[in-house]
């Protein structure tokens, strides 16, 4: 199978600070579910900005979907992040838009016919169990809702690969479970999903392939 | 293509949103820019129609020959055949020395006055019209007169035209200079606007980069922003000139009715009234376009 991430010796340092990631090598292919790993400060949100093109590799080649993203211009950069489904520690949810409107958000910047995005935003709004909520605003859902908010406006777009970023580090079990549950009928339906955790035991019965980072170096 | 229209249309929708959402702050922009348009337009308004009467008085009574007091009619004949004997002299008309003082009493409001007088102190005189209105040609006619027997003084009535053309040339260059200032005033009043909208919407701006919106796309909404406030902006200076010049033209009327000219005030025509809805709007589009630029780029994803 082809390769839809993959990281050749990558570096990131940033201006003033010290090595974030340091000669990382590794590939990904269609269809995985992997988890990387590693305590607060071991560079997985680094890796994950690598790859969306919020950050640029001091050294080293990243490619997704076959394209080099440290050879993308600022035009191209955003038809990259089309592609891909991402899910923040911190949401970064619009809240004074209602939840119907966060979840079209990416599907107006697609330049989708207002009754085929809405149809679609209610599909996901669904699939996230959030589609009663629709026309409250984010500030008055929980912070798994929140969460699950923030996947539906993720695989709204139906991306090939969806990456979140400690996903469950706010939420309390169940709704860590429900999270979690989530992107593994993601992954069920052919989606890469690629999540940064700093907890491998929320993964534990998902039996995901793993990366563990430490200190910027894939152990 | 379809897309990109909607993109457009959705970036329309939301700039009239954003006006909407601030009602008193949108009014008070653009009451701003009206104004400041205002100034220029009106006097280019000005400029234009007084523009617009030269020609109604250069070419009426191009000279006045006044004949020595006491000049026999029939001498004043040969005075006439004098003056159409020159070229460039369309018309010669004789005007009595009793219509003169019929008609100085009827204009002037000194009717009492004039009836006191012992005896009509006014000459018989000559009103020479032009070919064409060129100055040269009325100051040749002029000397000329004034060398014929009996005249006693020849005037060009249209050198004031002249003088007057050339001061409203001035003004108009002043209006001309005066739409650059104010013109770039209107950028850097709608640089700040956005700006402000920038920074207020900076979370939006950041979550739609995240999810793939190219920098065209944040840029769009703020455009038409630009241009829509621009535009009614230059609707408002519309208004603003349109009541000014009804509030003068009574009196303007009346003024020019001391003339002898039907005159009022009014707007230019309606494709140059787009002129400078569409010049504001261009200028608003600019100034949002330069602002949004600038912020998005010194914007950094977190």
């Amino acid at each position: 199978m082809a390769a839809v991430i993959s990281f050749s010796q990558v570096s990131k340092r940033y201006p003033g600070g010290g090595e974030a990631l340091c000669g990382i090598d590794f590939s990904i292919e269609a269809g995985e579910l992997v988890f990387i790993t590693g305590h607060s400060g071991a560079g997985k949100s680094t890796l994950l900005k690598l790859i969306a093109a919020i950050e640029r590799a001091s050294s080293g080649t990243v490619l997704v979907g076959g394209q080099n993203v440290g050879a993308l211009g600022s035009r191209g950069i955003p038809f990259l992040r089309r592609k891909l489904g991402l899910v923040f520690q911190d949401q970064k949810l619009l809240y004074d838009r209602s939840v119907f409107e966060n979840v079209m958000l990416p599907l107006r910047i697609a330049g989708q016919a207002t009754r085929d995005a809405a149809r679609r935003a209610r599909a996901a709004l669904d699939k996230v169990g959030l589609l009663e909520r629709e026309r409250a605003r984010p500030m008055a859902l929980s912070g798994g809702e929140q969460q699950r908010l923030c996947i539906a406006r993720a695989v709204v777009n139906r991306p090939a690969i969806l990456i979140a970023d400690e996903p469950t580090s706010n939420l309390d079990g169940d709704s860590a479970r429900r999270v979690l549950d989530l992107f593994r009928s993601f992954h069920q339906v052919g989606v890469t999903v690629l999540i940064a955790t700093h907890d491998p035991a929320a993964a534990a019965d998902m039996a995901p392939r793993l990366l563990s980072l430490a200190r910027g170096r894939l152990t | 293509m379809s897309a990109w229209l909607r993109h457009h249309g959705h970036s329309a929708v939301q700039s009239l949103r954003r006006l909407a959402s601030a009602p008193l702050a949108s009014l008070l922009s653009v009451l701003v820019i009206g104004v400041t348009l205002a100034l220029p337009l009106g006097g280019y308004t000005v400029f234009s129609n007084l523009q617009g009467l030269l020609p109604v008085w250069a070419y009426r009574a191009d000279i006045s020959v006044f004949l020595a007091t006491g000049t026999e009619r029939a001498k004043a004949e040969q005075v006439a055949r004098g003056l159409r004997a020159q070229e460039g002299v369309k018309e010669v008309h004789f005007v009595p020395r009793e219509s003169a003082l019929a008609g100085l009493k009827k204009s002037s409001g000194l009717a009492d006055v004039i009836a006191a007088l012992p005896e009509n102190p006014l000459p018989d005189a000559f009103v020479v019209v032009l070919q064409r209105n060129d100055g040269a040609l009325a100051e040749r006619v002029a000397l000329h007169a004034r060398s014929l027997q009996y005249v006693s003084y020849a005037q060009v009535d249209s050198a004031w035209i002249h003088r007057l053309n050339a001061l409203l040339g001035v003004g108009r260059t002043a209006v001309y200079l005066l739409s650059l200032v104010l013109g770039l005033a209107l950028v850097a009043v709608t640089f700040n606007t956005i700006r402000l909208q920038v920074l207020t919407q900076r979370d939006e701006i950041e979550v739609s980069r995240l999810v793939g919106a190219t920098d065209a796309y944040i840029r769009r909404p703020f455009l038409y922003f630009g241009g829509v406030q621009g535009a009614l902006g230059g609707l408002a200076a519309l208004g603003i000139v349109a009541g000014g010049l009804a509030a003068l033209n009574r009196d303007v009327s009346t003024l020019a009715a001391l003339y002898g000219v039907v005159f009022r005030l009014e707007l230019p025509d309606w494709p140059y009234c787009a002129v400078p809805v569409l010049a504001a709007a261009a200028l608003g589009w600019l100034g949002a376009a330069a602002s949004v630029s600038k912020h998005l780029q010194d914007m950094t994803l977190r």
